[in-house]
Formats: structure tokens, C-alpha cells, sequence
């Protein structure tokens, strides 16, 4: 379990965090910039005192200014991975990733450095020096050397922000690699939320210095507050489903959810660079509120490809559009329709409806391990 | 560097005075530091006492003063170069440090250190080649003795005073650029070399 309660003035900015998480597993931290999540970030590591509170790990009090305990940033053993990369330049990568091996002698080693180095796909660029990296591979250099010095705790702050989209794929899978097959606890800053909903399994929505909402990732895309910050096009419900059947031939996948099957169009899943997407595998889709369509009845001769029953829970008015949540046995998705159509269709609480996705509107990204995130069921 | 480190990084009040201070010999008169030197390390100052009493060190009018001397006169020079230097060291490379557990003296020994060495290096050629050409302050507190303090540029203004030095002062004054080209055209070869290391 990851505790985490902070207090900390800066600058007329008043920050009061706080949080708790289960371990291991990727907490996001995740909001506009400036809402304080670098801050926090800062004061978990130890490069900043805080005015009150704690921050505990499994059992181990890293800092609590009411006991009077602050662990050295030198001595908490939280890697950091800073959004610069802050790679050592007079030092080749070898030594870069061996800076911190070196320092965590006595410490019980879980990840080595040859292990470091194939997880990460690092062999070709260990002679190179810093300047010689592109940003990615930067990227990748530090997130190694941040593993290397056996750390209990391992904070990401935004290490996609400064790469192009291309690059970004470039770390991505790596992370995703790091969080199922390592079982070191991650906290993880971003202002995007797609990469959020491909790594996170806890998110702490900030907003100026607040936690506005916590909770799975499911919980949160649920949450109003978002809209303001990912704005109204990427609003769309978040569900995890288990990978039931695979459809080779029409390229489709699919997905039992809490409360029905859904078919999605399987480009990941048959994509050779993720082979590890499976029968039994647990896939992530957001589901966008524009992309769901709400019947009344059961349409027929549609080529969508999914129709979901389910029971109108909420109706919210949502500037000229009006964002509908329906519950599908357990799970909640929105819809995104026009005031006109909830004057047609008389939507209102507790109205049955059929949710219609195209399946390719459909994008999952999997976690390997089931347990990690277990499905909504 | 250690009145570099001081004056960069940490905040105490007087850090000014200190900083005015040590920048002192710069504005100064060579010869008034030359004096202030004679009255603190003379056989009769304060210090100079207690120095020859102690260890038997004696500085007035020997090669040690001239050294002193010199020293006292360039150290502004190497401070101001090695608090750019610092300056320039990304602080976020030295926190970056201390998250893979590396303590205060190992991050300035393994991070800090090996980043400032460029500034560092033009810093002692600069206070060499000024230290080569320092007269009024060694020559007011050492004197010119011939073969104890005579400085290569007390010895040329001493062969240019003498009737028939004409030869010697070329010779000298050859000697001096000389030497002074070669420490210019080295500091530049070690710059170089480090900043490859540096990748800038």
C-alpha cells in the first residue's frame, strides 16, 4: 500500500494532496499543467520538504513531518525518471546505468543489469555518450538507470511529454513491459489521458493543487471533473473486458465485459510487435461518449457491430449536448447525444436502451497479467 | 573552489562583503596588496610571526612569499572562472544524482566536479599567464633578490634598468611569450578534448 498525504506552500501555490494505492501497481498522476503534479512527484522523492504530512510505503514511513521522520532523497530509494531524461553527459550510457547499481550495494538486488538492458532494449547503445541519443533512446537510458538502483518506488514524470508521437511509441511498450512483468510500484505524471488509460491502474485527478477524484481508471472516466481538463471529444467511458475469442479472418476480437460481449476491431491484437495479446488477456477500450449511439429498441440490418442493453442511469446536460450514462449489468459507458434525441427517444432515468459501437471505433490496449487489473465483473 | 562553492551556493548574510572581499586584489593597486602583505606575513605582522614560530616558515623576501604574492593576486581571477563554471552545472543532473544515492561529497566528486573541469581549466591558465606577469605586489613584498626572488618579469625590468641588458631583456621577454603561447595552445587542446567528453 502506497499512503501518500502532502502539504506544501510554493510560491502562493498551496498544494494538499492526498492518496492511497495499492502495491505494486501505476498510480497516474494526471491533470493540466501546473495543478502540482511535478510537486508531488518532488516531495515523494525527497527533493522537497513538505509543510505536513506523510508518505508511506508498505510499511516503511519515508517521510512524516508529525513524527518528525524525513528519509534523505539520497537514501528512500525511489527512482525518478524526470521528463529530460537528466542523463550524466561526461558519462557513457553504461556508466549512467551503472551510477546508480553502484550506490545500491546491500540492498537486495531484483533487477540486474543485463536484465535492464534487454527488457529495455538498450545493447546497441551502451558505448554511446548522452549526445548521441535520441530522445527516446534518452528516454529508455534513464528509465534503466532509474531501475538499476533497486528502487522500492519508481516515479515517472512525464517521460513522453518532450517526444513526438513516433518516439512515444518508441517508450511506451517498454513501460507497459516494466509494469507486467516487474512488480515495482510506479507513480506516473501525465497531462495525456490515452497514455494514462494505457498504464494506469489508479489514477489521482489533480486540479489546482487538489485531488478532484481517485480511483480505477474506469471510475474516473466517468468523472465530470475530466471533461475539463481531456475536454469534451475524448469523454468516453473506460472498461477493461477479458479477450474470449479471436476472429483471424474478419479481424475482430472479443471482449467479455461485466455486462455483455463487445467486439472490437483487433489491429493490436493481431499486431506482431504485441504478440502477447491473447485468449484470457485483459484489454482495456474506451469507449467514446460521440462514438455510442442509444436505441430504444433493437435495431437490425446495422453494420455496427455491438449492441449492449442496458438501463439509462443518468441524464447530464453538457453545454448544447446532453451526456447520457447507461449502465450495461454493472459497468457504466456514455453516450454523447443531442437534446433533440432525448426528446425523441424520451431518455430519462431507468429507460431501457441498446448502446450501438462500431467495433473499429474500438482501440484496447492489454495487460499481460489478469490480476493486475482484474475485469469489472 | 571552495570560496566559489560558498559565494554560488550558499545564501548567508555578508555573502556580498565575502564576495567584495575576495575580488579585492582585482581593484587594488598591485603594490597596496604587496604592503597589506608585508604587514600581515612580514617577520614584524601578525601572521608572519606566528608562522615562523610555529613552523619556521618564512615569508617576507622568499620564493614562498613570491608564490604567496601571486597567489593573492590571481585568486580572484580562478574564483570568478570557477563560480561560472559552477553556475553553468545543471543542478537538476545533481538531484538526478541524489535519487540514485549518491550522498553530498560523492555527487560534487562524480557529477559536479567533472562538469565544471572546462571552466576550471580556463581558470588556472588565466591565473597562470596573470601570475606570469605579476610585478608590483611580489616585487613590494619579496623585493627582487637574484636567484631567490627575481620573477621573469622583475629579471626583464631588471635587464632593461641595466646599462648593457639589452640581449638579456629580449631573451627574457622571448622566454616570456614563449611560455605564455604554449599554456594558451594547451588550455585550449585540454578544453577541447574535455568538451568532446562534455558532448557539446
Amino acid at each position: 500500500m502506497l499512503s501518500v498525504s502532502l502539504d506544501k506552500r510554493r510560491d502562493g501555490f498551496r498544494l494538499r494532496v492526498a492518496f492511497e494505492a495499492p502495491t505494486p501497481g501505476i498510480v497516474a498522476l494526471f491533470g493540466r499543467s501546473g495543478c502540482g503534479k511535478s510537486t508531488t512527484v518532488d516531495l515523494i522523492a525527497g527533493l522537497l520538504e513538505p509543510d505536513g504530512g506523510h508518505v508511506r510505503l508498505d510499511g516503511t514511513t519515508l517521510v512524516d513531518t508529525a513524527a518528525g521522520v524525513s528519509v534523505s532523497a539520497e537514501h528512500r530509494r525511489i527512482g525518478y525518471v524526470f521528463q529530460d531524461a537528466r542523463l550524466f553527459p561526461h558519462r557513457s550510457v553504461t556508466g549512467n546505468l551503472r551510477y546508480g547499481l553502484k550506490r545500491a550495494k546491500g540492498v537486495p538486488q531484483r533487477i540486474g543489469f543485463d536484465d535492464v538492458v534487454s527488457l529495455l532494449g538498450l545493447g546497441s547503445l551502451l558505448a554511446r555518450r548522452p549526445h548521441q541519443l535520441s530522445g527516446g533512446e534518452r528516454q529508455r537510458v534513464a528509465l534503466g538507470r532509474a531501475l538499476l538502483s533497486q528502487p522500492q518506488l519508481l516515479l515517472l514524470d512525464e517521460p513522453l511529454a518532450s517526444l513526438d508521437t513516433a518516439r512515444r511509441e518508441e517508450v511506451l511498450p517498454y513501460l507497459e513491459a516494466l509494469r507486467d512483468r516487474l512488480s515495482i510500484p510506479m507513480i506516473f505524471v501525465s497531462h495525456q489521458f490515452d497514455e494514462v488509460l494505457r498504464l494506469a491502474t489508479h489514477v489521482v485527478l489533480l486540479d489546482n493543487g487538489q485531488v478532484a477524484a481517485q480511483g480505477s481508471p474506469g471510475e474516473i472516466s466517468l468523472v465530470p471533473a475530466l471533461r475539463a481538463i481531456v475536454g469534451p471529444e475524448a469523454v468516453g467511458a473506460v472498461v477493461d473486458g477479458v479477450i474470449t475469442a479471436l476472429d483471424p479472418e474478419n479481424r475482430l476480437a472479443e471482449l467479455r465485459l461485466a455486462g455483455g460481449t463487445l467486439r472490437i476491431s483487433a489491429r493490436d491484437v493481431f499486431d506482431p510487435r504485441r504478440a502477447h495479446h491473447g485468449v484470457g488477456s485483459v484489454v482495456r477500450v474506451q469507449l467514446l461518449a460521440r462514438d455510442v449511439i442509444l436505441a430504444t429498441e433493437l435495431p437490425h440490418g446495422l453494420s455496427v457491430r455491438n449492441a449492449l442493453e442496458g438501463t439509462v442511469v443518468d441524464v447530464t446536460d453538457d453545454d448544447d449536448e446532453v451526456l447520457v450514462r447507461v449502465d450495461i449489468g454493472g459497468a457504466s459507458i456514455l453516450s454523447r447525444v443531442t437534446k433533440a434525441a432525448v426528446e425523441a427517444l424520451r431518455l430519462q432515468r431507468g429507460v431501457r436502451v441498446w448502446a450501438l459501437i462500431k467495433a473499429v471505433s474500438l482501440r484496447g490496449h492489454t495487460f499481460r497479467r489478469p490480476e493486475a487489473t482484474p475485469p469489472a465483473s | 573552489m571552495l570560496a566559489a562553492w560558498v559565494l554560488t551556493r550558499v545564501r548567508f548574510p555578508g555573502r556580498t562583503l565575502l564576495d567584495a572581499f575576495v575580488h579585492l586584489p582585482l581593484v587594488l593597486p598591485p603594490v597596496a596588496v604587496g604592503y597589506v602583505l608585508l604587514l600581515l606575513f612580514g617577520m614584524n605582522g601578525p601572521f608572519g610571526r606566528w608562522l615562523y614560530q610555529t613552523f619556521g616558515v618564512e615569508l617576507a623576501f622568499t620564493k614562498s612569499g613570491a608564490a604567496l604574492a601571486t597567489a593573492v593576486m590571481t585568486f580572484p581571477l580562478m574564483v570568478r572562472a570557477i563560480r561560472i563554471s559552477l553556475e553553468g552545472v545543471d543542478r537538476g543532473l545533481e538531484a538526478a544524482a541524489r535519487t540514485l544515492g549518491a550522498g553530498a561529497l560523492d555527487r560534487f566528486a562524480t557529477i559536479t566536479l567533472p562538469l565544471m573541469m572546462p571552466g576550471v581549466l580556463a581558470g588556472v591558465i588565466t591565473a597562470f599567464a596573470a601570475g606570469l606577469g605579476e610585478f608590483g605586489a611580489v616585487i613590494t613584498f619579496v623585493s627582487n633578490i637574484p636567484g631567490e626572488t627575481r620573477t621573469l618579469p622583475l629579471a626583464l625590468y631588471t635587464a632593461i634598468q641595466s646599462p648593457n641588458g639589452d640581449a638579456i631583456a629580449l631573451r627574457l621577454a622571448v622566454l616570456s611569450f614563449v611560455l605564455g603561447l604554449t599554456g594558451l595552445v594547451l588550455s585550449e587542446v585540454f578544453a577541447r578534448a574535455l568538451r568532446r567528453r562534455l558532448g557539446r
